[in-house]
């Protein structure tokens, strides 16, 4: 199912220019008394992308997603669906369905009567209904459960239901408030590829708010980072782990080494920064683009793209000594914590691809060392 | 040691049953009393059962008490939900705190204050606006609602308090009028809500004869005021027999509340065991 997910995300990007714009945020900005919320958010969401708002929580991504179902008015800006102005409609104009991270079940009514809900508010005849509800139940695979209540289903099971109830209405945009968020972690790497996989099936463009990462780049084909209000960046799973354009968006996706560095050399094809912490320069395979007066700059670099070795790496470039400081062993990878003279711990990835080999263990002495094109400058 | 312990928490058992359930009982054995007499024993009869079903007045005193209930009941419900929807629901606006206050304020007032300015009200209002023109059951009615409102409030209001707001929410987003998503999801959620405090109401109105006996006027005697003038010329055995038959009709309702509870409770542990072994 990961390689379903990654085919159509090549075909996304394929087809990113043809497709149209379903839903634009326009300079969005929210108060809350005082207090800001959503700041000068300016957006674009495609036709039948999934979509994910990722942030810390009070970031402000919830009051984004409740403003696009309605719940919330924009303090000033607008919100155009398919090219209407819905900021002054009610949520129950709009043609958008959200699920809830409680799933907001209705417990007095069976699987049922909660699907058939939306529908008879839109009074449809009984048999357009019937037939809708069906489709949905085989959709989500709960035709065993349709006379259950909600109460009586397990977590995974509600969120099935909550899944279908909010695409019943066959809305055109589709929101999922944190759709993992009450699931363990083991149901969690589930769901995510099987709700992937309905959203596929159905063809509906989906926003998604979560402050977990993995599942936002799982499920999303676009994610934007927000913080305190802001977006910090948008672009592809790909784009933001390896491209961050910030420290704040290297700092929040994954783990990252960062070093403080000085502009020593600027070419057009290379640059080199001079750092305290380390035993040699930093050689950059390209320039800095624009023109910079700032020399201080920030590197950025994960923790997988480092090789850690028992002997001297060759060349004047990119590497430091250090001793192995910790190790946390996770099974699938290692993480070293690598201390530099200088005091600096390093986080250095080792995949464990032989069972039970000869590694350097505490206090030994190693280096660590990457390639020329492993980093990501940034401004500091 | 054992032993002994045992026996003293049973001693202390029993003396707590009987401290409770002593007076009903022994109320209970006197309606089944054949003698005039309420403190002489003259064998068994079921003689004040049968007087008391011939006593009209009597008997049209319970009628009108159970009418004064229902209506006050259902009443304080309606203003009750609504009190606790502008209170719960609502944003915060002007004066929130004082309406509230005032909504709750008959809990902690004593019956009489709020008998006797009822009274008073009702006697400026016949004055100055002609209405209502005699005090009877309209006025027992509304003193009963006023105060009835003040426990339906409390009960219904933490009950909405509770309810997941994203519920509400959910109807909106699925199509449904703020007013249709009431009726249809708000409503049905806190009903059992809704039930208690009518329940609670009903016995309160029932149970009334403070408030009742200010506002009260001719041809308008409760079941309360009732027994209580009764008793003041002597308590009659008929009495006893009242007595006990509410306290079969109380117990009853009780135990097959109790009874219905535990099978639906039964029934969603099962169903959940299914679902969770499914």
């Amino acid at each position: 199912m990961a390689v379903t997910a990654g085919a159509r995300r090549q075909q996304f990007q394929a087809d990113h220019d043809q497709k149209k714009v379903l839903l634009s945020i326009r300079k969005v900005t929210k108060y809350f008394d005082e207090e800001l919320a959503v700041d000068n958010v300016q957006l674009d969401i495609l036709e039948g992308e999934i979509f994910a708002l990722l942030g810390a929580s009070g970031s402000g991504k919830s009051t984004l997603l409740r403003m696009l179902a309605g719940f919330e008015a924009p303090t000033e800006g607008k919100i155009l669906l398919d090219g209407e102005d819905i900021t002054d409609q009610p949520p129950y104009q709009r043609q958008i369905n959200m699920m809830f991270q409680s799933y907001a079940l209705f417990p007095h009514m069976t699987v049922e009567q909660n699907l058939a809900f939306g529908l008879k508010q839109d009074k449809l005849t009984k048999d357009v209904i019937t037939e809708r509800v069906e489709r949905m139940l085989k959709l989500v695979h709960m035709e065993k459960y349709a006379r259950r209540k909600p109460h009586q289903l397990s977590g995974g099971q509600r969120q099935r239901v909550a899944l279908a109830r909010s695409l019943a209405k066959q809305p055109k945009l589709l929101l999922l408030d944190e759709p993992m968020g009450a699931l363990d972690k083991k149901l969690r790497t589930e769901m995510q590829l099987e709700v992937v996989d309905i959203l596929e099936s159905v063809g509906v463009t989906c926003v998604m708010v979560t402050h977990d990462q993995e599942e936002a780049m799982t499920m999303a084909d676009r994610i934007a980072i927000m913080d305190q209000g802001f977006i910090s960046q948008v672009g592809s799973p790909v784009d933001v782990y390896e491209s961050p354009n910030s420290r704040m968006v290297a700092e929040f996706i994954g783990s990252v080494n960062l070093f403080d560095g000085r502009i020593i050399e600027d070419q057009e094809d290379h640059m080199v920064l001079q750092c305290a912490d380390l035993d040699c320069p930093i050689y950059i395979g390209h320039g800095v683009t624009s023109g910079v007066d700032e020399r201080n700059m920030l590197f950025a670099l994960r923790p997988e793209k480092t090789l850690m070795t028992r002997e001297q790496p060759e060349g004047e470039f990119n590497w430091s000594s250090g001793v192995v400081h910790d190790i946390a062993y996770l099974g699938g990878h290692t993480v070293y914590y690598v201390r530099l003279p200088s005091g600096k711990v390093v986080q250095s990835t080792l995949v464990n691809t032989e069972r039970r080999a000869e590694r350097p263990t505490w206090d030994d002495p190693v280096y660590v060392h990457w390639a020329g094109d492993s980093g990501v400058v940034l401004r500091s | 040691m054992k032993i002994r312990r045992f026996s003293l928490s049973v001693t202390i058992f029993w003396m707590g049953i009987f401290f409770l359930y002593g007076p009903m009982i022994m109320l209970v054995i006197y309606s089944f009393n054949a003698s005039r007499m309420v403190q002489v024993w003259a064998g068994w009869s079921t003689r004040w059962y049968g007087e008391l079903f011939r006593d009209a007045q009597l008997m049209s005193a319970v009628g009108r008490s159970l009418q004064i209930a229902f209506y006050s009941a259902s009443t304080a419900v309606v203003i009750g939900i609504l009190a606790s929807v502008v209170m719960v629901r609502f944003r915060r606006f002007r004066g929130r705190t004082l309406f509230s206050g005032m909504i709750t304020a008959p809990l902690v007032m004593p019956d009489v204050i709020i008998g006797l300015s009822m009274l008073l009200l009702f006697v400026a209002m016949a004055q100055s606006l002609g209405w209502p023109a005699q005090r009877g059951m309209l006025t027992i009615w509304l003193a009963h609602t006023t105060f009835c409102v003040a426990y339906s409030t409390v009960v219904i209001s933490s009950r909405l308090r509770e309810m997941d707001q994203s519920l509400e929410e959910a109807a909106l987003d699925l199509g449904a009028t703020p007013l249709k998503a009431f009726f249809l999801v708000t409503l049905p959620v806190i009903s059992p809500a809704i039930i208690s405090a009518w329940l609670l109401s009903f016995t309160l109105s029932l149970d009334d004869v403070v408030i009742a006996s200010f506002v009260t006027g001719p041809g308008a005697t409760t079941l309360p005021i009732e027994v209580f003038s009764q008793v003041k010329l002597g308590v009659s055995p008929k009495i006893n027999a009242l007595a006990t038959i509410i306290i079969g009709v109380v117990s009853l309702v009780a135990f097959s509340s109790w009874l219905l509870f535990r099978k639906i409770d039964q029934r969603n542990r099962a169903a959940a065991r299914m679902a969770a072994g499914h």
